[in-house]
């Protein structure tokens, strides 16, 4: 029962949290042939410096008349001012963003979600493993490590695509190669063009090139199609990275991103509110976080 | 907490006296159903009846509403248009709902709408007889402490009114030469005899003791697959039940135009899109596995994180679901691993 004592009610709060912000979209060009770009800031400029987030936050965007729905950012805090997104064309309201043109607006609200615990990743060794579109939320991630290189032992990205052609930020991640503050494993599964010059194999072949880890030091931050986690996870356990150090952000149907519309409830968890981001550990003992299913028998 | 004693026949002058600070609505037949609707007076109700077809969640977060209005500059908050209103004849399993919605809707991003129509409800109980499908006695939810702003206890020739908030004692203020705080002796005997007898009222043997366990036991039971078969995916389960909080929303736009309104509207997770996400993949695609979000949500999940289970005890989903798919049939087939008939 609630306690009889001198408590004042809630002061009332005008804040809406459903309520979306006018940003303007600033640039925007393909990464890939159903994959864009999109660079956006508020209308209010003011505003731009103020919208502060952890990488592995989501955000509610809404095109006009389309409806609202929940996208990673791309972009990492430590470059503020604009929010990036690597966003493949789905459905109807993708396909209504796509057709949106530089300088039209579409709404946005947020940061949500838990995003990568950063402040406890600060001294460890990093290693990022990206496939396909997984790469959208671990490129803020890879992107504030290198903004703040000193605050993090050695960091390793590994990232895997089905050809050249599909493989999202290629260019940038090429650059990124020659740099001697990381170690940067890029492959692809296939190239029918020739051009490519690096790794031909999936994601997992890069593992032999790793050489020797410290394990307990490292912390492992997984994003790929459900297939992939089914192969790296292997791999990555196996190294010995203690399990709830390895971490992966999850998709789910949001209407809400504040822990209220229900659809992304996994057993007593919204996906919104208390991940995206979840441990391989949670994986484990949740039967239904990345769809392991009904029938999985999988016990290790 | 306060507790006064009202005469019986007070009652009519009261609620009359009430309405002064907004609509009075109440239980009320309707065909061989009750309903919620607004009355004139305490004659228009039925306050025997046991349970409503949709619980008084309906008042707090109707079935459908608009949140925004939009246009090219943005998204204009819809306000206003939330009459005042006094519920009356509210049993104590569907205020353990309104406590649940409260926990949801209330904390960790306060949803205004929520909170505004929350404001201006007032909440006044009435106590109830049993049927055979209550079972707010397996789930603790047969009384209740709060939630309520007056909870009027019937003791045959007259009330006790629990004074649950200060708007409730405004109300009282509103007529207190109808209230006495003269409790004696009797009074306490009566009470304690009203609690006997209600409890001796549950014809229902349901027990959820151990149901985490079990939930988490029969993951993969067959028996989840038996129940898929015979559910409709109607969802009149969701609908119906006062903890159900799932919403879906959709920008309506006026043909031809960029003006239009974003609504909110009730959804059920027994509806096939309920996990679907871009690119067609479906979390939960197969009835069964529907099912076992709703069920596992009410009696494992929220009774690990709460300590309690998300189901009231109400029996509308015994009363509703027309394949017999409900709390007691779900817990038992469980528990017995088969699927009655």
């Amino acid at each position: 029962m609630k306690k009889m004592c001198v408590v004042l009610d809630d002061r009332e709060v005008q804040d809406n949290p459903f309520q979306p912000d006018m940003w303007r979209i600033v640039r925007k060009y393909p990464l890939t042939g159903d994959v864009n770009f999109f660079q956006a800031r508020p209308v209010d400029v003011d505003e731009a410096l103020k919208f502060n987030f952890v990488p592995g936050q989501f955000i509610m965007m809404s095109v006009m008349g389309e409806g609202e729905a929940p996208f990673c950012v791309s972009s990492s805090p430590s470059r503020p001012g604009l929010l990036e997104f690597c966003i493949r064309k789905m459905g109807t309201m993708t396909e209504s963003l796509f057709a949106l043109k530089e300088n039209q607006t579409l709404g946005i609200r947020g940061p949500y979600g838990n995003g990568f615990p950063i402040e406890k990743m600060e001294g460890k060794d990093i290693m990022i493993v990206g496939g396909g579109m997984g790469v959208a939320p671990l490129r803020s991630l890879l992107l504030y490590i290198l903004d703040n290189r000193d605050k993090f032992g050695n960091v390793t990205y590994l990232h895997g695509a089905r050809t050249p052609g599909d493989m999202l930020f290629r260019e940038e991640f090429l650059q990124l190669k020659e740099r001697d503050d990381l170690r940067c494993l890029l492959t692809v599964d296939k190239d029918d063009t020739g051009m490519w010059k690096d790794k031909i194999g999936v994601v997992t072949t890069l593992f032999k090139d790793l050489g020797p880890i410290d394990a307990k030091n490292t912390v492992a931050a997984v994003c790929g199609p459900p297939i992939m986690y089914k192969f790296v996870m292997d791999y990555v356990v196996k190294l010995g990275i203690p399990k709830h150090q390895i971490l992966m952000t999850l998709e789910r149907r949001m209407k809400c991103g504040v822990g209220k519309c229900g659809h992304c409830a996994i057993e007593y968890l919204y996906t919104c509110i208390d991940g995206p981001v979840f441990s391989w550990w949670d994986v484990i003992h949740m039967k239904e976080l990345i769809g392991r299913g009904a029938n999985d028998k999988t016990i290790a | 907490m306060m507790i006064l004693k009202m005469k019986k026949e007070d009652l009519p002058a009261f609620l009359d006296s009430v309405k002064e600070w907004g609509e009075l609505w109440g239980p009320v037949k309707k065909g061989e159903k009750v309903t919620y609707a607004k009355v004139d007076a305490l004659s228009q109700m039925d306050l025997k009846a046991t349970r409503t077809i949709i619980p008084p969640k309906k008042f707090l977060y109707p079935q459908r509403f608009t949140m925004f209005d939009f246009d090219q500059d943005g998204y204009v908050e819809r306000k206003g248009d939330v009459p005042k209103r006094i519920l009356f004849g509210i049993h104590p399993c569907d205020i353990h709902g309104i406590l649940i919605m409260d926990k949801l809707f209330l904390e960790n991003y306060k949803d205004p709408y929520y909170a505004e129509r929350r404001e201006k409800t007032l909440i006044l109980g009435h106590s109830c007889i049993p049927d055979d499908k209550c079972m707010c006695i397996a789930t603790n939810t047969d009384f209740i402490a709060e939630g309520f702003d007056l909870f009027f206890t019937d003791l045959k020739m007259f009330y006790l009114v629990w004074v649950g908030s200060t708007k409730g004692h405004d109300l009282v203020r509103m007529r207190p030469d109808l209230f006495s705080r003269d409790l004696d002796k009797n009074d306490i005997l009566n009470y304690t005899e009203y609690r006997k007898w209600k409890t001796a009222q549950f014809k229902s043997n349901v027990d959820f003791t151990g149901m985490p366990d079990v939930f988490e036991l029969g993951y993969n039971s067959p028996v989840w697959d038996q129940l898929g078969d015979k559910c409709l995916s109607c969802g009149q389960c969701t609908m119906v039940c006062p903890t159900c909080n799932c919403y879906n929303q959709v920008d309506e736009v006026e043909l031809g135009s960029l003006e239009g309104t974003r609504d909110r509207f009730w959804d059920s997770c027994m509806f096939r899109e309920y996990s679907l996400v871009a690119g067609g993949h479906n979390f939960r695609d197969k009835r069964a596995d529907r099912l076992r979000l709703w069920y596992t949500h009410k009696l494992q999940a929220y009774i690990g994180e709460f300590g309690k289970p998300a189901c009231v005890g109400c029996g509308r989903c015994v009363a509703t679901c027309p394949v017999d798919i409900n709390v007691v049939t779900v817990s038992t087939a469980l528990k017995e691993q088969e699927v009655g008939k």
